[in-house]
């Protein structure tokens, strides 16, 4: 219990943190933000003044507020939902466009992510099992992969497969002209399609970390006394590699998992970049490519938001299955 | 009943299956092999191209008449949409990323190791706040951060890039440190320092530092990697550095020159290559220093195993009966 | 009963590396049914390494070299586990000779609950039985030496060290083994632990008649527990006998040296014999308070 409070303060300590740096950003940094907004916005009709009032909360203001009184209005705003009017997508609110973007993102990254961790995991522990075997040699290779930048892997596999083989689409996030938004099964068909070559680029980059991770640490828990045991009981070698081995061995990989969720949402917009994805990381190039400041905040505050939440629930998941993690605090 | 025996001999070897250290080891470094070997053959090689190789090619901005030129004799690996040289492009990127990775990887070591040594040495309070701090920056995500701040400077220099990843990066380094600090701070040879009385300073720079090098060395390779690959992905977004050469820029620049659909492969695929051949050597040293953090993995790798004097049936036999 | 349940006939053991290392030199000794031989030696003469090898728990590059261990069922069956492929290795573990490893520190999967790992053994070698009998069987095995039942949800991180090394033993219980190899089974725990601990495995034998092989470098604690005691020394047994006659008349010189070096509560000031042979062993060669050092002088 105590463990899970210290975690949920943590995490409420690094919300807070989040919101503060999205806070001061636009107020430090040179250039005025407030004033490009708005005049960008008034160039598609007057502003009413419950969006000026939104976009001086969020991006500042040259009237002399205190800066208390600021950042409970920014605070304020943010909890009501209020992140204020995208230009680049006007009259589209920030809200809403991160509503309809949002999930695009998490589909595809959320389980292509999830697909590189299981297969590298499964790979790194059946390669640790059998260690000296070929798929030793395996490994180096897979790690190239993680070298080499990751954009330039997805471009050449889209020319490859794309252009040159025409396996799969070239951009997109399911076929605009021929399916219809909805849950019907031509659209999920289109989805999925569309999806297959994004995901598995990044499965491909991605994948040798794991599996290199997972396999050291199979190594270095096979010396155990417990192994020993496990072996002297005459258990099956299944039972001893999943619960015995593996089953210590993968608690690095889950805490090393929270900590690259960071890095998945970075990967997670060059991609889209890469692909041209309906995702969030889309909306976030062509908020700064056209200096829509709000959406730019707005979407910095999501994206953080949700990596948070997914480190709480990995943490948690940690617990679950450390039993010593739960006595240790 | 009594059973006796003659008097026993010595032992042949009092240390069990050691051969006698190598000269290698007993400097603290690590084993040759053939990984770390092709690792720093490699990375040697490039980085020589990037000290030397502006030195020896045309001007990298100067513009030829012909576009989109294949590799010929007067230019080695032909030329980019307006004409310039792309070896020439490619020697000076090769420095712009190096001088990238060296920013980084300096200003990451000394952040992490403020972080991750200092704070957990000194303990208490302070242990507590640098904690606290390395994980939240560690949580909140760098690359949307590093964009949006870019997005404010339209026009950034290469070291206000390697400034910016580095702020974002070093909070994983530091974590890493401070988990095996916390490990050392509390072995017997430090304790017995500190009762031996010798000032906390010291005992840091004499005990703990030392058995620090490894874990340091490879992380630091860790953030070079990850600066080079950072900056290009930045680059390739349009936030990297304006006005330098970078391997990062020059993919831009071919992305947006439709290098790839027009088929000009000599602009798209040297840098990516350089990169990736770079990364590669990287982490083939990182290897070889992993082998010493983790003295486990050392025995059970091939090389070892091949020094054992044991025939095939004793090894099936042996397979047989462990797991 | 004292027909062998374990032979040993001329064991040689090697650890194949450069140079190679005789880690056990041709040892031949025989284990009685119902017996508990104690195995005694310092740190590396390769007690362990034996034991190891009787089942088989040898990793590369260590490899037995020569001879063979072979075992003696109570059907009359004899079986050389060195010939033995994998599947039947594995069935014959645990069931017939278990063991209870040094240091119960790190002996327990981390991860998983005790009754897990106590049934584990069950759902492998008696996968015929059935769920509520065997909780019955381990929560009857942990009563046996003195554990809560309540602790079958713990995890190993939860119990004290003593009790970690009665849940070890009563996992090496559970299929009746007829012999329990312990290595250095108490030589992590506290004294008063320990009394308890040699109490437990006393009375055991008593009630289950399984033999036990017990390596330890305490000799002390041998003399008291064990039936006949094994000296080891740099892989050979230099002495094997009775434990009363190993205390009152040792062979071999080693011995003596051995039994000369553990200090005693009783006896003349500057003695170092535990017991009350003092006068006898001091007369060979224990050593004075009042002469130089010179060690044996046998």
């Amino acid at each position: 219990m105590r463990y899970l409070l210290r975690k949920l303060g943590f995490y409420v300590v690094a919300l807070w943190t989040a919101l503060t740096v999205n806070f001061f950003i636009p107020r430090l940094m040179p250039g005025n933000p407030v004033d490009i907004m708005l005049s960008k916005l008034g160039q598609h009709g007057p502003v009413t003044p419950e969006t000026r009032r939104a976009i001086e909360a969020l991006l500042g203001t040259d009237t002399n507020r205190p800066l208390l009184a600021q950042y409970g209005d920014y605070l304020h705003s943010v909890a009501t939902g209020n992140l204020g009017v995208s230009v680049s997508y006007f009259p589209a609110s920030v809200s809403s466009i991160i509503g309809q973007t949002l999930p695009w993102t998490i589909g595809l990254i959320g389980l292509a992510t999830v697909i590189s961790f299981a297969v590298g995991i499964g790979l790194g522990t059946v390669a640790g099992w059998k260690r000296g075997s070929w798929l030793d040699n395996v490994i180096p290779v897979t790690t190239m992969f993680q070298s080499v930048p990751y954009f330039w892997l997805a471009l050449i596999l889209l020319f490859v497969l794309g252009s040159v083989l025409s396996v799969f689409p070239l951009n997109g996030g399911y076929d605009v002209y021929r399916t219809v938004p909805g849950f019907n099964p031509a659209f999920v068909e289109s989805v999925l399609y569309y999806g297959a070559l994004p995901a598995l680029t990044i499965v491909l980059s991605s994948v040798g970390g794991w599996m290199l991770g997972m396999r050291n640490m199979m190594v270095s828990t096979l010396s155990e006394d417990y192994l020993l045991t496990a072996e002297a009981k005459g258990l099956r070698p299944g039972r001893v590699m999943r619960t015995y081995a593996a089953r210590n061995a993968i608690l690095p990989s889950v805490s090393g998992f929270a900590i690259s969720l960071g890095f998945v949402v970075a990967g997670s917009i060059v991609t889209e970049a890469v692909f041209s994805y309906p995702g969030i990381g889309s909306a976030l190039l062509e908020a700064v490519s056209s200096n829509d400041y709000a959406l730019m905040q707005g979407i910095f505050l999501i994206i953080t938001l949700s990596v948070l939440g997914a480190n709480l629930l990995v943490d948690l998941l940690y617990s679950v299955i450390d039993p010593r993690t739960r006595a240790r605090s | 009943m009594a059973l006796n025996t003659q008097a026993a001999e010595p032992i042949d070897s009092a240390a069990v299956g050691a051969a006698p250290r190598p000269a290698r080891r007993r400097l603290g470094l690590p084993p040759m092999t053939a990984k770390l070997a092709a690792g720093l053959v490699l990375g040697g090689a490039i980085l020589f191209f990037g000290l030397v190789g502006p030195l020896f090619v045309q001007d990298p901005a100067e513009v030829h008449d012909l576009g989109l030129a294949g590799p010929s004799a007067a230019h080695l690996l032909g030329t980019t949409q307006t004409g310039q040289d792309v070896l020439a492009q490619l020697a000076y990127a090769t420095r712009g990323s190096l001088t990238v990775g060296a920013i980084v990887g300096v200003l990451t070591l000394l952040l992490s190791a403020f972080f991750g040594v200092v704070g957990p040495y000194a303990g208490g309070w302070l242990d507590e706040l640098f904690s606290l701090f390395t994980n939240v920056v560690l949580v909140i995500p760098g690359l949307p951060l590093v964009i949006v701040i870019s997005s404010y400077v339209p026009d950034k220099s290469l070291w206000l890039v390697a400034l910016v990843l580095s702020i974002t990066g070093w909070a994983g380094s530091a974590r890493v440190l401070r988990g095996y600090t916390l490990s050392l701070r509390s072995r017997d040879y430090v304790l017995a320092a500190r009762v031996a009385g010798e000032k906390r300073s010291r005992i840091l720079a004499v005990e703990i530092l030392p058995n620090l090098i490894p874990l340091l060395a490879s992380q630091v390779v860790f953030a070079v990697i990850f600066a080079i690959l950072g900056e290009a992905g930045l680059s390739y977004l349009g936030l990297g550095a304006s006005g330098s050469f970078t391997w990062g820029t020059m993919l831009y620049y071919a992305q947006n020159g439709l290098a790839l659909r027009l088929g000009a492969w000599w602009w798209f695929v040297p840098p990516g290559l350089l990169l990736a051949l770079f990364g590669a050597a990287l982490s083939l040293i990182n290897f070889s220093i992993d082998e010493i953090i983790n003295p486990k993995l050392r025995n059970q790798t091939r090389a070892a195993r091949r020094g054992w004097r044991m025939s095939r049936q004793q090894l099936e036999k042996a397979r047989e009966a462990t797991l | 009963m004292t027909a062998p349940v374990l032979t040993v006939e001329n064991l040689s053991i090697d650890y194949l590396v450069e140079p190679v290392v005789h880690a056990v030199r041709n040892v031949s000794f025989s284990l009685r049914r119902g017996e508990v031989l104690g195995l005694a030696g310092e740190s590396g003469c390769g007690k362990s390494t034996l034991a190891y090898a009787i089942v088989r728990l040898l990793k590369p590059p260590s490899a037995v070299t020569s001879g063979r261990a072979v075992f003696h069922s109570r059907e009359g069956v004899d079986i050389d586990w060195n010939e033995l492929g994998a599947g039947d290795l594995r069935a014959v573990r645990w069931t017939k000779i278990s063991m209870v490893f040094q240091g119960a520190m790190n002996s327990l999967n981390p991860v998983i609950s005790i009754r897990d790992q106590l049934e584990d053994v069950f759902t492998t070698h008696r996968p015929e039985m059935r769920r509520r009998e065997r909780r019955e069987r381990c929560a009857r095995l942990l009563d046996r030496v003195g554990v809560d039942g309540a602790r079958l949800h713990a995890y190993p991180h939860e119990l004290s060290g003593g009790m970690r090394q009665r849940v070890m033993i009563a996992m090496a219980m559970a299929l009746e083994p007829q012999v329990m190899i312990m290595d250095e089974p108490t030589t992590a725990l506290d004294v008063v632990v320990q009394r308890e601990i040699l109490g437990e495995i006393s009375r055991l034998r008593d009630e289950l008649g399984f033999a036990v092989l017990f390596i330890t470098h305490d000799l002390p604690l041998l003399l008291e527990i064990s039936d006949r005691i094994a000296v080891m020394r740099a892989g050979e047994i230099v002495e094997l006998a009775d434990a009363l006659h190993l205390y009152t008349e040792p062979q071999h010189e080693y011995t003596r040296q051995l039994l000369a070096s553990f200090p005693s509560l009783t006896g003349e000031r500057g003695s170092f014999v535990r017991g009350g042979f003092d006068e006898r062993l001091l007369a060979l060669d224990a050593v004075r308070a009042d002469e130089p050092t010179t060690g044996s002088a046998l």
